[in-house]
């Protein structure tokens, strides 16, 4: 097998596999260390710089980097990557003073901004500072699209959310709130040099055809609408029989929120089973410590309705069978229907991308699930003046993905006004830079702890199930967040080889404490070559690190998969042809965030 | 600063026949300098005592003084250990053997500890075929003291400091056999695939098992001109043969291309493959292991694999037709019978 290229920044940027996994590939590592210094400020400023959100996902991320963590590879348990993010939202000092101030040296160059969700709001902080004038849309009364009407309070204060959003319209962003955007091509008609789409996927799938949906509309809502006019404080309260319907997120924002309205048997009904529900295990678990049951393998049938009032819903009860490609089928037990009482019915079954306003002549090509036809790499549409992102563009995700999509997005916008070309993108910015501060002494804390993940303390249930605005969560305290940092491997420290340097004496092998070093002949194939190591190298998703041949005309391969960063192979190599280097990597964006 | 071994391994490490995964048989964090062969050696008995489904507590590790002999405290934690006196640890290990027949006894000593101020010890344990695996490292140099050349450092070898060593060498290897040990075997840290099969062999002969293992001082004798370096052994190494330990009642998987196979069979049903590279030996001739061992000397080769084997030897046990079983699990009156036998038996010598 041919030696790694170690020069190409993407592979020890995979080795960060937190990074690696979070769509901004924010620089977690990074920022945990410096939580651990107790710099929070800091930490604040490399997470608002990626992810623009800090405050926000540190609450409310749906952290894929977390089920990446190296860590759990060794244990139970990832690291709280996403709750020490809050930690330093919530201990930061004066970042203002960090973040650049409006007005800019103006370009001339007219930008509109539809929706102000996260994704607009991402492309918004990002042009502002190389002089565009923004102008952001949104039919809400404030800025945040779903983070304000979708995300409940008692997971997103309001405060924390008018704080970050805040952070961005100071930059000088002209906004229109209030404002439905009716029609695409009067935006277009305007002297906008460019359009960004960031509307979302505004659109709650419904059981128009079930019998008594008519019948009962008064008391069956569609999920995400309600939530919004929770939010809004158009509807203060709800039946005490509630049936939520669906077994996502927002039917976990549903049934949790019902029960702060006034629900007391508040029950979750869905089709799939439970382990198979879209829900991320946390949104689970906090809606059963909200003493609210979930019951599976059930199918809606029909709305019962009496004398003009709703009375609950007959299910039919099914179980899931699996064909040989794993893939799942519903079948009816033949049981007789369930009939479940309730007042009110939330359907939280699923959400849709919807522009009725944009019309289907102005050159915005549609496909055959009408959704815009949008470029994967740069985000703009079959118009080169529109550009799209967040769940408008690919249907619906998540704030990261908005905010990475954001970024992209904005790179691109900044090249089609410069008459570059859209297509381009920033190479990241990236440092290796050696750890090595004596015999046995690194710059970072190389000790492995074997903590536990520690649980972020909640606020009472009976404080937090009387108000709805009642955070539940409490953050980590100081103490806490230390602790939980420690767990961190620094997995952007990375191991480098210097084949030059070996002398072959297999101190290395013989120290790395979970096999990851071996010396062997090389073999035709990666394949081959990961099955004859110390350790078969078996998780494919995990590079192998291959030197050139070495003397005794063996190579060193590396297995990255379980290595703790510990860097005892360094310190145990004579010839110091293992380094503990700090590898830093960040996306490029289009206007620079921190100064 | 990382003076502790993270507690993590290996998700997927293999378990042995006991149910031991190989952190088992770990010890504490090495303090020798980086890069010692001392350490891969260390290795290399933790490896075989895994793969050899040794219960730690069946074994005893004994030693001398040097960084060599400091080594059993960097594996096998969860056996016993006796750090000895310089030069002294062969020793402890007769009257260790003598008192507990049952435990297999691993004795690590230097060159120094060996070679020089234990010369006389080591004579002994060989002529008495102490049922033991005795392994020197060896570097060539006190490597404890700050590196003074050592009795096995060759003629004409540089240390450090530039200076050339004016004495002929001692040859452990050829000692051994010439004074009649029934298994010898030389081998180099940094080839473990050699080393780790010649550990299991020796532990399963029932004799004195004697390895000579070449063991580069990196920090005091790994320079330009010195014999035992890292370089050197490289460049000078030639192997009598290709090593496997088959145990007992396993299938013999490994197949060689071309070349002689040699089995022999040990006493316990197990047996040790050898693929013969060097023409013109047996390892079941003393004669034969001699003159292979001095014609590759003559060669500037440092001649390593197993040398020689005797499978019927007789340990000290069965010359002093001992009691079968440990000491400590007699009774008090067959250990010590009485005044009344005491005088039967002084009466029989008169
Ligand atoms: C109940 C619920 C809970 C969620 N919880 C989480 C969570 O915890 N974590 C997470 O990461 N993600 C969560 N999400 C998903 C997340 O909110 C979205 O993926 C994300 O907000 C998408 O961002 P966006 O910028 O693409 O658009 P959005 O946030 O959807 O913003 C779009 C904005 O555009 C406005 N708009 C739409 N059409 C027009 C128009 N024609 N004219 C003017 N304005 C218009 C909308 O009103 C909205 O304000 C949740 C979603 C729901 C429904
Ligand atoms: C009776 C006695 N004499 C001298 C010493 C000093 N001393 C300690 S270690 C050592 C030599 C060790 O050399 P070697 O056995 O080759 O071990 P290495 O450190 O090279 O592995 C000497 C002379 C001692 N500890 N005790
Ligand atoms: S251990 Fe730390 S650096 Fe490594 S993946 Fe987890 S959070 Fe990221
Ligand atoms: S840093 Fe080195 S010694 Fe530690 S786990 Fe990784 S490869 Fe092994
Ligand atoms: S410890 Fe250093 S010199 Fe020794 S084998 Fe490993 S990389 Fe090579
Ligand atoms: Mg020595």
């Amino acid at each position: 097998m041919k030696p790694t290229d170690s020069n190409n920044p993407e592979y020890f940027h995979k080795v960060v596999d937190c990074q690696h996994a979070c769509p901004a590939h924010t620089p977690v590592p990074e920022y945990i260390r410096l939580i651990a210094e107790g710099k929070y400020t800091e930490a604040y400023m490399i997470n608002w710089d990626s992810n623009v959100f800090p405050g926000i996902l540190g609450r409310t991320c749906d952290r894929p980097c977390e089920p990446a963590c190296r860590r759990v590879r060794v244990e139970e348990e990832p690291v709280a990557i996403c709750r020490l993010k809050r930690v330093a939202a919530d201990h930061k000092g004066d970042v203002k003073e960090s973040m650049p101030k409006a007005p800019f040296v103006q370009n001339s160059k007219k930008i509109a901004l539809l929706g102000a969700g996260p994704a607009s709001l991402t492309v918004a902080r990002d042009l502002a500072t190389l002089g565009y004038e923004l102008h952001l849309y949104d039919d809400q009364k404030a800025g945040g699209g779903f983070m304000r009407s979708q995300i409940p309070s008692f997971r997103l204060p309001e405060t924390v959310l008018n704080e970050e959003v805040n952070y961005i319209l100071d930059l000088g962003i002209h906004t229109h709130f209030n404002t439905y955007v009716s029609s695409l091509k009067e935006v277009l008609d305007k002297d906008y040099d460019a359009i960004f789409v960031g509307t979302g996927a505004p659109k709650g799938r419904d059981l128009t055809d079930m019998i008594g949906r008519q019948e009962g509309a008064s008391n069956i809502h569609i999920g995400i609408n309600w939530l919004a006019s929770v939010a809004f404080e158009h509807q203060n309260k709800i039946g005490k029989n509630v049936i939520v319907l669906g077994g996502g997120n927002t039917a976990m924002d549903c049934c949790r929120t019902a029960r702060r309205l006034g629900g007391k048997n508040v029950v979750v009904v869905v089709r799939s089973p439970f382990a198979e529900m879209k829900a991320s295990p946390w949104e689970k678990e906090d809606a059963a410590h909200e003493d609210i049951p979930i019951i599976d393998n059930h199918v809606p049938k029909s709305f019962v309705v009496e004398m003009g009032v709703l009375k609950g819903m007959n299910f039919e009860k099914v179980h899931a069978v699996y064909d040989d490609n794993g893939k799942r089928k519903l079948l009816p037990t033949g049981e007789a229907e369930v009939f479940i009482e309730a007042d009110d019915v939330l359907i939280a079954i699923g959400q849709e991308n919807s522009f009725p306003w944009i019309e289907r002549t102005i050159g915005i090509e549609f496909d055959q699930w009408d959704m815009p036809v949008v470029d994967e790499i740069s985000f703009v549409s079959t118009h080169k003046k529109v550009f799209f992102g967040g769940d408008s563009a690919f249907g619906p995700k998540n704030v990261i993905t908005a905010v990475a999509h954001g970024h992209q997005a904005a790179i691109s916008i900044h090249h089609f006004c410069q008459g570059e070309d859209v297509n381009k993108r920033l190479a990241p910015y990236v440092n290796l830079v050696s750890q090595k501060m004596g015999l046995h002494e690194w710059a970072f804390d190389s000790e492995v702890v074997t903590d536990r993940r520690y649980v972020v303390p909640q606020a009472d249930k009976k404080l937090t199930l009387g108000n709805r605005k009642q955070e539940v969560e409490l953050g980590f305290d100081e103490i806490t967040a230390f602790k939980e940092a420690e767990r961190c491997l620094n997995c952007d420290i990375q191991t480098v080889f210097t084949e030059s340097k070996c002398i072959e004496c297999d101190a290395c092998v013989d120290i790395c404490p979970t096999a990851c070093i071996t010396f062997t002949p090389n073999a035709e194939s990666e394949t081959d070559l990961r099955k004859i190591l110390k350790m078969p190298a078996n998780n494919l998703t995990q590079d192998i690190y291959v030197s050139d041949i070495l003397p005794t005309s063996r190579v060193m391969v590396k297995d990255e998969n379980v290595c703790l960063h510990c860097g005892l192979c360094a310190e145990r190599c004579p010839t110091s042809a293992w380094d503990m280097q700090k590898f830093f990597y960040s996306v490029t964006k289009a206007g620079k965030a921190c100064h | 600063m990382s003076f502790i071994r993270p507690k993590f391994r290996h998700p997927e490490l293999p378990k042995n026949a006991l149910g031991y995964t190989v952190d088992y048989y770990e010890g504490a964090l090495s303090t020798l300098c980086a890069g010692c062969g001392h350490d891969s050696i260390g290795a290399g008995v933790v490896q075989a005592c895994f793969e050899m489904n040794i219960e730690p507590h069946r074994l005893a590790k004994l030693s001398g003084i040097g960084c060599s002999s400091k080594t059993p405290n960097y594996f096998l934690s969860n056996s016993h250990g006796f750090n000895s006196v310089h030069g002294r640890m062969p020793s402890v290990a007769t009257g260790a053997n003598l008192a507990n027949r049952d435990l297999i006894y691993l004795g690590v000593s230097g060159d120094g500890d060996t070679a020089s101020i234990g010369m006389g010890q080591f004579v002994h344990v060989i002529r008495r075929n102490i049922n033991m695996i005795y392994i020197v490292m060896n570097n060539g140099c006190y490597g404890l003291t700050k590196g003074q050349d050592s009795a096995t450092s060759d003629n004409g070898s540089k240390n450090k400091t530039g200076v050339m060593n004016v004495y002929e060498s001692i040859d452990l290897a050829s000692l051994a056999i010439e004074l009649g040990a029934t298994f010898v075997a030389q081998s180099f840290s940094g080839d473990k695939a050699q080393l780790i099969p010649l550990i299991k062999a020796g532990m399963q002969h029932p004799g004195f098992a004697f390895i000579n293992v070449i063991s580069p001082c990196v920090t005091f004798n790994n320079n330009v001109g010195s014999t035992k370096s890292y370089d050197y052994v490289r460049q000078h190494i030639e192997a009598t043969s290709t090593v496997d330990f088959v145990p007992e009642m396993t299938e013999i998987t490994t197949t060689y291309k071309s070349g002689v196979t040699q089995k022999i069979g040990m006493h316990d049903g197990s047996s040790i493959q050898l693929h013969k590279i060097a023409q013109d030996w047996d390892p079941l001739d003393r004669q034969s292991a001699m003159n292979a061992v001095k014609l590759s000397k003559k060669n500037n080769e440092i001649l390593t694999g197993l040398l020689f084997m005797d499978p019927d030897a007789k340990d000290l046990h069965q010359l002093l037709q001992t009691t079968e079983k440990p000491l400590n699990s007699l009774s008090q009156s067959l250990l010590c019978p009485g005044s009344e036998m005491l005088k039967q038996i002084n009466e029989d010598f008169r």
